[in-house]
């Protein structure tokens, strides 16, 4: 049985998840990009977390648990469309990826 | 617990900044268990220790497996690592960054500016957290069986090879008529 602040908390949260935001913003590669978006869902997930412990309620981490499985379901479908990127241009670089612009 | 949750915030963040530098994609990931490893300390400062377990187990150990296998299959190695590096120029990052950290210090001064919140920790238990799933929330469990479902099928068929793809060994020697050779030999003396 401990007490802190909640805003440090939080805060921690929204430091993970602006650093995921530069991971996504700055990277070439599409595998920094999907591990900066694992990055971002789970400072969500903590912020979840935390507001569960606030009222120490089951919800945030069910929430969690949510969060979880998405990201799951999110990285095996995408690592499958970047298996089918890197067969059919050799390359993983996103601006290789512009056969739509003509 | 709270110098627990100050110290494993501290190694979370830091290796955090280390994932989205460096340029290996291997190192990345190794900083990026490291940091999910910090952060499962937290939750179980914060009184969560199912959750805690779960981060380990799915996301430090599932999900990046993945992400290892992935890498180890495509071979992504140096030639990655210097695309990345000639990439992330500082004139590249600095703009994004900045302004995302502008953002940053507008949520944090917001957090700071409001009331006092003050977390009482209490464990709450697997049990808690299983009554409430199967509960109030089995709409969702159902729900998250569903998306699961879908990605697996998805992944399953977007990962299906459609048309006939050769490795890049072979297929630089294709219209040159080597293609026998380059199987017979091994394919780091071809090249």
């Amino acid at each position: 049985m401990s007490s802190f602040n909640g805003e440090i908390v939080l805060i921690v949260a929204a430091i993970l998840f602006v650093l995921g935001l530069i991971g996504v913003l700055t990277r070439k590669n599409i595998i920094f990009i999907l591990l900066s978006v694992e990055i971002m869902l789970n400072s969500a997930g903590l912020a979840f977390v935390a507001a569960g412990a606030k009222w120490q309620q089951p919800d945030g981490q069910v929430m969690f648990l949510f969060i979880l499985a998405m990201a799951a379901a999110e990285v095996s479908v995408g690592l499958a469309l970047v298996l089918q990127i890197y067969h059919q241009h050799k390359t993983l670089d996103v601006d290789g990826l512009k056969e739509l612009r003509d | 617990m709270s110098l627990l949750f100050y110290i494993s915030s501290f190694v979370a963040i830091l290796a955090t900044v280390m994932v989205i530098t460096r340029y290996h994609p291997i190192h990345a990931l190794l900083y990026l268990v490291v940091s999910l490893l910090a952060v499962a300390m937290v939750f179980l400062s914060l009184g969560a220790p199912f959750v805690a377990v779960l981060e380990v187990i799915i996301y430090a150990g599932a999900i990046m497996v993945l992400f290892i296998f992935f890498i180890m299959m495509l071979n992504l190695g140096s030639e990655t690592a210097q695309q990345e590096k000639n990439w992330l120029q500082p004139r590249v990052w600095v703009g994004p960054s900045l302004l995302s950290l502008v953002l940053l210090g507008e949520v944090v001064m917001l957090l700071l500016k409001g009331q006092n919140i003050v977390i009482q920790t209490s464990v709450v238990d697997a049990r808690k957290v299983a009554l409430s799933l199967y509960g109030e929330y089995i709409v969702g469990v159902e729900l998250t069986g569903f998306l699961l479902m879908a990605g697996i099928v998805g992944a399953a068929h977007i990962g299906k090879q459609k048309k006939r793809n050769l490795h890049r060994f072979l297929q630089e020697n294709e219209n040159t008529g080597t293609t026998i050779k380059t199987i017979i030999c091994p394919p780091s003396t071809v090249k």
